[in-house]
This record gives C-alpha cells, sequence and structure tokens, in this order.
C-alpha cells in the first residue's frame, strides 16, 4: 500500500469512517462551498470613512507611517518627500503595474527602475492590492505588475493604497480575491503585511528590520 | 529519523536548569513578556472568547472529516500545478525532501522556521546527503550555530541573554573585523540580516513549514514577523513545504478565523507582520518566486492519535501560550523537557509521538494549575491529557517504585475510611505533641526533599475530616 493510502485508511479506521462515504463527503463540500465566515469582530466594520480611520489608527500602533494624498498623480512628491526626510538615496524599485507607470515620475529627482529585486535595491514601490481596516494590514498579489520581492527585499518598502480599497476584514478581502481570480482558485503569493519587519528573538526586545523592510510607508490616496 | 529525545532525564534536567543562573535569567523574560502581552491583546478584542470557542469548533471539524478534507486539499495542490508527497514516518519525510534536494543538485537549503522539521529531525538528515541546511530565523540560526535544539516554539532563543548571541556571532563570523562593535542588539541583528541574506541569495531549494494548509484552494499559509518563510519561498528556485496532516484549514475564512487566534495567544500581536498565502509554483504572469512547489504531508503518529483520548491535542496550532503560562515551563526552561515540543503541550503530544516509555516524566511535569487550559486559543483540556498519561504510566508500571509504593499504601487506606481516619488522627495527634515546642519540624523522615528548603509546620487542632463533620452538624 502507498503512503498516501495507508494514512488515509489509518485516519478512517481511527475514526471509525468508511471508504466511500457520500454524506461525508458532501457535508465537506457543502462547507466549502458555502465559505460562510464566521464571526467578524466589530473593529473593522463601518463606512468608508471609519474603515480609513480605522485602518490608519491600527497602522501606526505597528511601526507603519502613512501619508495620504488626494490623487494618484500626487504620490510621486510624497514618495520623494518620504525618502528626502529621511535621508534616503532617490532611487526606487517597481513593477510593471499601469497605475504606477502612469504616474508624473518624471517630474521628481527619483531615479526609477523596473522589475523583480535582486536583493541590492535599497527603496522599492508597490501598489496594494486591498488594506484590511481590523489590523492595519496591507494585502499584496504576486505578479509582474507588482513583484513579491519588492515587498520583503528592499530596506524601505512604500505601499500606495487606494482608501476605497480598505476593506473591513480579512473575509472582505477574501470575497475581492474569488471575484478577481475565481473561486478556489489564487495567484501564486497573497501577502498579508502588518507592519515592518521585525524580531524579538534577542531577549525579547522588539527590533524593526529583520530579513524584510526595516520601514514601511503607505501612501493613501483618497480619491 | 525522529529528534533525540532526553526526556527520560527530565528529573536531572530540571534540576541542572534550575541551577543554571543565565538560563534563569533568560527565563525571566517569558514570565515578563508573554504573559503581559498575551492579555493586553485578548483585553483589546471583545470577541476574543467567542473567537476561542470558534477555533475550537472549526479544529475538531476538521479533524472528523480529516480524511476527506486531505484528499480535497491534495487535489488542489495538484490544480495549481504544485505536488504533494505523503510521509507515514519520520524518515519517509526527511529522504522525500533529500531526494528533492538531491536530485536538483542542491548544496544549501534555506530553512524557514518549522517545528515539524525539528521533530523528523531534517537537518541531519539533510548533513548525512552532504546538504547544508541554513536556518534563517534569527533564532533558529543562533541556536543552530550553537549546535542546539529550539527551548520555545516560537521563540527557540529565549533560553540565551544578549551576550550569548553576541559570543555566538564573533565566533561564526571570523571574516568581519574582530573590533567590530555588537554591544546593542540591532547591531546583532544588522549582523545576521546581512550574513542570512547572502545565503537566502545562493540557497537551491527554501524548505519552510505551515501554520495552515487551505483545502479550497491547495493553499499552505506561514505566518513570521521575521520574513524568514517569505525569503525561503520566493528566492530558491524550488519551494518545498512540510507540514503535520492536521494542519488542514477547510476554507479561507477558517483559516484567517484561526489567524485571529493564533498571534494574539503567541505574541500577543493582533496579526503578526507577514501572513504569506503560497499556491503551487511561479505563473506565466510572475517574474519572481519558485519554479517548482512541493507539499510533503508528514503522519509520524498523529492518523493513530484521531480517535482516542489525545485526539483533542490535535487541534493545536502551536502558539505556544501553554508553555508561556506554565510555572514548571517558567522554572526550568525547554531543553528540560527533552525533546522538540516543551511546556505543557510537549507533556502531552510527547508520548503521544515517540511513546510514553520514552518519555519519562513529562506528563508528571506539571503542578495541574490548569492555566495552560485556560489561555489555548483552541481550548485543549491540556491537564486532564497529561493526567491521561499519568494513568497509563501507571498501568503500564512505568512510574517509579517509590511513587508506585506510596500511592498502593495510600490506596490502602483510602479504600477503608474508618480506618483512614482512625489512621490519620493517630499520625495527626503524634505530629503535633511532637512538634508542640517549635510549632514546626526543620526536618522529617521520608521528606527530606520537601523540608530542605521550608519548614512543615507541626499540626494543630482537629483532622480535616473532623471538621468538616463538626461544621456540618453546626449548620444543620
Amino acid at each position: 500500500m502507498s503512503a498516501r493510502d495507508e494514512i488515509l485508511a489509518t485516519v478512517r479506521r481511527s475514526l471509525g469512517a468508511a471508504t466511500d462515504d457520500a454524506a461525508r463527503r458532501a457535508a465537506v463540500e457543502s462547507r466549502i462551498g458555502a465559505g460562510a465566515p464566521g464571526l467578524r469582530p466589530l473593529r473593522g466594520q463601518g463606512d468608508a470613512d471609519a474603515r480609513a480611520r480605522t485602518f490608519v489608527d491600527e497602522a501606526q500602533r505597528v511601526s507603519v507611517t502613512i501619508e495620504r494624498v488626494a490623487s494618484l498623480d500626487l504620490v510621486p512628491e510624497a514618495a520623494a518627500r518620504f525618502l528626502r526626510a529621511r535621508n534616503l538615496a532617490a532611487h526606487i524599485r517597481m513593477g510593471e503595474d499601469a497605475r504606477l507607470a502612469a504616474m508624473p515620475w518624471s517630474a521628481t529627482q527619483l531615479e526609477m527602475t523596473r522589475g523583480p529585486s535582486a536583493g541590492d535595491d535599497l527603496n522599492a514601490i508597490s501598489f496594494a492590492e486591498a488594506g484590511v481596516a481590523e489590523t492595519g494590514t496591507l494585502v499584496f498579489v504576486s505578479g509582474a505588475h507588482n513583484p513579491t520581492t519588492l515587498n520583503f527585499l528592499p530596506d524601505n518598502h512604500i505601499a500606495v493604497l487606494r482608501t476605497a480599497d480598505i476593506e473591513a476584514d480579512y473575509e472582505a478581502v477574501w470575497i475581492r480575491l474569488r471575484a478577481r481570480f475565481g473561486k478556489g482558485v489564487l495567484p501564486r503569493t497573497v501577502n498579508f503585511v502588518t507592519g515592518p519587519s521585525r524580531s524579538a528573538d534577542i531577549e525579547q526586545k522588539l527590533l524593526l528590520g529583520a530579513h524584510g523592510p526595516r520601514s514601511l510607508h503607505i501612501i493613501m490616496v483618497d480619491d | 529519523m525522529t529528534a533525540h529525545s532526553t526526556s527520560p532525564a527530565f528529573k536531572e534536567n530540571a534540576h541542572n536548569a534550575l541551577a543554571d543562573a543565565q538560563l534563569q535569567k533568560a527565563l525571566g523574560n517569558v514570565r515578563l513578556n508573554f504573559i503581559g502581552r498575551r492579555a493586553a491583546a485578548a483585553d483589546r478584542l471583545p470577541e476574543f472568547e467567542a473567537l476561542r470557542d470558534q477555533a475550537r469548533d472549526i479544529r475538531d471539524h476538521v479533524l472528523r472529516y480529516l480524511d476527506v478534507y486531505l484528499e480535497i486539499y491534495e487535489r488542489n495542490v495538484v490544480a495549481a500545478g504544485g505536488h504533494v508527497h505523503w510521509a507515514r514516518t519520520a524518515d519517509e519525510a526527511c529522504s522525500i525532501i533529500v531526494d528533492i534536494a538531491k536530485a536538483r543538485g542542491a548544496k544549501t537549503v534555506a530553512k524557514g522556521k518549522s517545528m515539524v522539521s525539528e521533530e523528523i529531525g531534517l537537518n541531519a538528515a539533510l548533513e548525512r546527503a552532504g546538504v547544508k541546511a541554513i536556518e534563517t530565523d534569527l533564532g533558529e540560526y543562533i541556536i543552530q550555530l550553537r549546535g542546539e535544539a529550539p527551548s520555545h516554539i516560537i521563540a527557540p532563543a529565549v533560553h540565551l541573554n544578549q551576550e550569548d548571541v553576541e559570543a555566538e556571532f564573533r565566533k561564526a563570523h571570523t571574516h568581519l573585523p574582530k573590533d567590530r562593535d555588537l554591544e546593542a542588539p540591532e547591531a546583532l541583528l544588522a549582523e545576521a540580516r546581512a550574513e542570512l541574506r547572502a545565503k537566502f541569495l545562493s540557497a537551491d531549494v527554501g524548505v519552510t513549514g505551515a501554520n495552515f494548509l487551505v483545502a479550497e484552494t491547495g493553499t499552505s499559509i506561514i505566518v513570521t514577523n521575521e520574513g524568514n518563510g517569505d525569503l525561503s519561498q520566493i528566492l530558491p528556485k524550488v519551494h518545498v513545504v512540510v507540514a503535520s496532516i492536521e494542519k488542514i484549514a477547510p476554507t479561507l475564512e477558517d483559516a484567517s478565523a484561526l489567524m485571529r487566534v493564533l498571534a494574539r495567544s503567541a505574541t500577543g500581536q493582533d496579526m503578526s507582520v507577514y501572513t504569506t498565502l503560497s499556491t503551487g509554483p511561479r505563473r506565466l504572469d510572475d517574474v519572481d518566486g519558485p519554479q517548482e512547489y512541493h507539499v510533503v504531508l508528514v503522519d509520524n503518529g498523529r492518523s493513530n492519535m484521531l480517535g482516542t483520548d489525545f485526539e483533542d491535542m490535535l487541534r493545536c496550532i502551536r502558539c505556544g501560550a501553554c508553555m508561556n503560562h506554565c510555572p514548571v515551563y517558567h522554572a526550568v526552561g525547554g531543553h528540560a523537557y527533552g525533546w522538540v515540543y516543551p511546556g505543557p503541550m510537549g507533556a502531552v503530544l510527547t508520548p503521544s509521538l515517540i511513546g510514553v516509555e520514552k518519555s519519562g516524566h513529562l506528563p508528571n511535569a506539571s503542578t495541574f494549575c490548569g492555566r495552560c487550559e485556560s489561555v489555548c486559543p483552541v481550548h485543549i483540556p491540556l491537564p486532564k491529557l497529561m493526567r491521561h498519561w499519568r494513568e497509563r504510566e501507571f498501568e503500564r508500571h512505568l512510574s517509579p517504585a517509590p511513587a508506585r509504593a506510596g500511592l498502593s499504601l495510600w490506596a490502602f487506606f483510602a479504600k477503608r475510611p474508618a480506618l483512614y481516619r482512625f489512621a490519620t488522627s493517630v499520625a495527626m495527634r503524634a505530629l503535633a505533641w511532637l512538634g508542640r515546642d517549635k510549632g514546626r519540624f526543620a526536618s522529617l523522615p521520608l521528606a527530606k526533599g520537601w523540608t530542605k528548603t521550608r519548614d512543615m509546620p507541626a499540626p494543630q487542632g482537629a483532622t480535616f475530616q473532623a471538621q468538616w463533620k463538626t461544621q456540618r452538624k453546626r449548620s444543620r
């Protein structure tokens, strides 16, 4: 008997279940099919304004910095401001996201490069798929538009988030992802990011910038 | 080969741990930080208790239908272009991973933090095959340099102090200037980051664990704060997930419901920094990520726990809250437990996985204070399960002879209430008479260990049972 069949047979024997129990299979299929949300905490709920407020509060609790701007074409200036204020080099790496590409980068002094990171970029910018108010979390999906390496390898990560994309909770994000990619289908990587990278492995002292970015800056676009 | 166990030496291990001043200093951090942080996170979320009940119910549901869920999960991994491997034992799991690494000519494997990889002894197996495994979680990296096992399931180097880490880095990173300043913990972190970044970039294969396996989408979820689980899977060509069979969450909704209690119970965060969902290898429009995605499903004794007294233990989501709140863990630390999983969850799981006869005193390493159960996010009745193991130890004549003799003696009297009352009242009066001068005993025969650090007060008044009888009469 193969390892697979033996493990499954032992599980069934321990549970006292038959090999082909249509009722058990139906119970499981219907639960997966329903995708019913469980208890959704009140914290993230509310109208768009309330969600944006909660998102900002929660993100700041986990050491994220935020600037709000009125429209997408103000993002390059805001990104330049962030780098200048921290005395960081004026280089940013980004993916092929059309919304990022359409921004007026040439109006700034920033030097922009395109593509995934090979581990030697100081700064990167990504367009977030969504935000989660409940915990101030950003959601990124993989692809050429916003490569996953940009979320992790550069020292400083700038995320563009449309205020309209802030959802109440994770459950709302699942609905969004199913609408975009199909039921039961996900892109290769979905990253939920809540603050910059950190470690407390040395005497439980909280230090920022373990393997991922040392800082996470969100430019929230209100248009 | 399943990781080596020194659990039978628990008493000796614990004795040494209590005498280790450096360890005691480090353990102070566990008491100081974890308890308060969890309580604050729980207090901040009014729904927390209801979420714990929900988490328990989800885990119970999964276990009841585990075979069906595993089949659906496998189907969906394959549909997304991934490969699923099944391993009955630790050895099988290791050889599957070693074969994957060798077939790709891998020299190094970057590892995200994974407890099941500790359980199956993966690093040693890779080493034997000439493949170097590099632990990338900061705590795991530190203890790998020291040749130690983790002493905590989420804070593997919690038994160490900053000076230990500095000493280890100076010993290991000899290519760096000898006079560099490593005084601040930030400097240690920066050095580890730079060292490990190079290793991530050159690793041929990445291995991570999984906090959850989502049946609905064939997805593995890994939760970290550092990003070690992410760099381990997006940089190498091959991503291998090693996970035990009970990690299933039916849907994305169920996974997020479990996430809500995981980080809060573990570190007191509302959400860990990185929660990453990985589904298959990179797609056509991806420009990074692994070209191959493998999942190794490890049984290693779990399928036999289903349907037994110990099934509840399979609800565990490995948050570490039970050990963070355990007075025994606080006193002796994780290494004393002698195997991969320490604390109350280890005292229950270790006998289930390696056998009660090889687990020595672990089920007895508890005061039964009940704090572990009271903070467990999935309500595992840990004290009850430890009691089940104690019963089995007794039935199988594994407990030490003096303990067995003492229990038999007590049972003889307990079964004869009249004799019990008579004997205790005689003994009590004798003790009261012997201790009439000082009112206490500095030492007692047969109880030297107990009186070594405290005095035994001499009895006063009637026995408990006699007092009970009088009180009852009076209240009627």
